[in-house]
């Protein structure tokens, strides 16, 4: 029943190791922080406390960091032991391959959520102290650190089911870049054109908000976004969020990671050592 | 059927158009040694492979036991040696037999394990840091962990030092003596030969030979190299056995093993003008060249 959790203890012992959890948490809390700090000018126009604006700022950064760190930690995990050669001897203890897999996952989204934790925590202390903070900038903070683990965990799912399919881990790191490449910048810029030549349509009222939520980095953004007004502001995004019911964003959220790892399983399985 | 620890019946793999393991059968009791020879290629990764599941086959049946390869139940029984055997360089090997330690679900003392193979002082060094020899090892101590009754081992041997292939083989000796069957691919003639109670040999898939070293000596006819160093005149000694001259002095004749005596007899009539006799019975390099060569079995 445990032998998942032996997985996982190596796998952190690996993470630690080669130092991944350090450099990770430091680009967390350097990226916060410069955010905050850069981010804290117009505080007076908007009329909300200084959290509430950094809150927003890093909602950005992890649209893009949170994909990136966890395709980093997951891209290497199958492949990578393919590979080495050291799959196959893995494969002869008596753990499945669903076990093997969801100890990975387990060590890996850990460490994510350390890092989020540290990086995003220590930005948020510093702009409540600077510039004051309130119960719902707070939550706010809450919400984006539980939303940008989340969405680690799907882009750690997506890792591993690269890491499947790719040929070595070589080409999962490059099949890694495209996907993050195809959900976090294209995906959006398609969404961008597509609306421009609608303009303002059927499209742009009716589907376009579910073909965004349906992206879980677009569905993060929606969630912090239309969760809180003072965020919604700072960000200038209120369109989306308003056309959608508030459950679309988590539901998209809370289905793709396990949506991600059944797929992974699935692939993990047709994998010869 | 249940006396035998690997039962393996008309096995067939196929890679695409070409049959990589066709009809093998191969039984394995309980404390037998059986080595598995063939050329490179010829399947014997890709049927130790086939024995743990791993890979899918295409026909024929695999037993552990009574437990289908991949089971839970033969997963537990059956104990593997990959060859080019590599682990996460990050780790320790303490940490990496500690992990294979708790996923066996075997309490193990693992300090224990990795001084008998040798690695006691490499204990809390980055696997990473290891030589070849001393990967091997460490993959040679997971082996011990639990009681295997099936351990496979593909090609133990390479890049061990000669005295770390004296120790191996005591360790497959101890396997067999609790009971393992051990099935060891390898290229080593001479180290299996030795220290092995059976052998089979791989042929493109097919196998062309099962049997002791003995009764496939037997069953090849191979003759017996006799090699008779004369006092004097090497020249008359080859007229009168009617064998060839070697280097200077020697006569060499072959003869099969059921004219050996007489020919002994021959030479031992001769009296003074022979100085010594040298008898080689074939070895197994010299059976596996026949097996190995011979086209249809
Ligand atoms: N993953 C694979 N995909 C396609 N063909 C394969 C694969 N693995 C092995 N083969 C083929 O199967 C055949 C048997 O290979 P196998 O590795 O079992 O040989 P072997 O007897 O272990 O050789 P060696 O002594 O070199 O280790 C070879 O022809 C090889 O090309
Ligand atoms: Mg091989």
């Amino acid at each position: 029943m445990t032998r998942f959790l032996a997985i996982t203890r190596a796998e952190m012992l690996i993470l630690r190791r080669n130092r991944w959890l350090l450099v990770a948490t430091l680009i967390m809390v350097l990226f916060a922080l410069a955010l905050t700090f850069a981010g804290s000018a117009p505080t007076g126009t908007l009329g909300v406390d200084m959290l509430t604006v950094s809150v927003a700022s890093m909602t950005t950064l992890s649209v893009y960091l949170a994909p990136l760190l966890a395709l980093m930690i997951s891209f290497d995990s199958i492949a990578g032991d393919v590979d080495r050669g050291s799959l196959a001897l893995l494969l002869s203890y008596p753990s499945g391959r669903g076990e093997i897999l969801l100890g990975k996952f387990t060590a890996h989204l850990a460490a994510l959520a350390f890092a989020m934790t540290v990086g995003f925590g220590t930005a948020g202390a510093v702009a409540a102290w600077f510039g004051g903070a309130g119960p719902e900038s707070l939550m706010a903070l809450l919400r984006l650190i539980l939303t940008s683990i989340l969405l680690g965990a799907v882009f750690l799912a997506l890792g591993y089911l690269l890491s499947a399919l790719a040929r070595g881990a070589t080409a999962a790191a490059g099949l890694s870049a495209g996907l993050w490449l195809v959900f976090v910048v294209l995906y959006d810029l398609g969404l961008l054109g597509a609306v421009v030549m609608d303009q303002g349509g059927t499209f742009t009222r009716s589907v376009f908000p579910w073909v965004m939520v349906a992206n879980p980095a677009d569905a993060f953004r929606l969630w912090n976004i239309a969760a809180t007004e003072g965020v919604a502001m700072a960000s200038g995004m209120t369109g989306a969020a308003q056309a959608l019911p508030v459950w679309a964003a988590p539901v998209s959220l809370l289905v793709w990671p396990v949506l991600g790892f059944v797929l992974a399983w699935a692939a993990f399985r047709r994998v010869e050592p | 059927m249940t006396d035998k620890a690997l039962t393996i019946e008309t096995l067939c793999k196929d890679r695409g158009p070409i049959r990589v393991l066709s009809d093998i059968t191969l039984h394995v009791a309980p404390g037998e040694r059986v080595a598995l020879l063939g050329h490179n290629g010829a399947g014997k990764s890709t049927l130790i492979k086939s024995i743990l599941g791993l890979i899918p086959t295409d026909g024929g049946t695999i037993r552990i036991g009574a437990a289908a390869p991949g089971s839970a139940q033969a997963r537990r029984d059956t104990a593997y040696l990959p060859e080019a055997v590599s682990f996460h360089p990050a780790l320790t090997g303490r940490e990496q037999l500690t992990l294979f330690a708790r996923l066996s679900g075997e309490r193990a003392d693992v300090p224990g394990l990795l001084e008998r193979v040798g690695l006691a002082d490499a204990l809390d060094r980055r696997i990473g840091t290891y030589s070849k020899g001393m990967r091997q090892r460490l993959g040679l101590a997971q082996v011990l962990l639990g009681k295997p009754r099936v351990a496979l081992l593909d090609e133990p041997t390479s890049g061990l030092d000669p005295i770390s292939r004296q120790d191996l083989y005591a360790i497959i000796d101890e396997l067999a003596g609790q009971g393992a069957a051990v099935l060891i691919a390898s290229h080593a003639l001479t180290e299996v030969e030795a220290r092995t109670d059976r052998i089979a040999i791989l042929r493109k898939g097919v196998k062309v030979a099962d049997d002791t070293l003995a009764n496939l000596s037997a069953l090849a006819g191979l003759p017996i190299r006799l090699r008779v160093r004369a006092r004097e005149n090497a020249d008359a000694l080859a007229a009168r056995l009617g064998g060839n001259r070697v280097n200077g002095a020697s006569v060499e004749l072959l003869c099969s093993p059921a004219d050996k005596m007489e020919a002994l007899r021959r030479i031992a009539a001769m009296g003074e003008a022979v100085a010594d006799l040298e008898m080689t019975p074939p070895k197994l390099e010299d059976l596996y060249r026949h097996y190995a060569r011979e086209t249809v079995q």
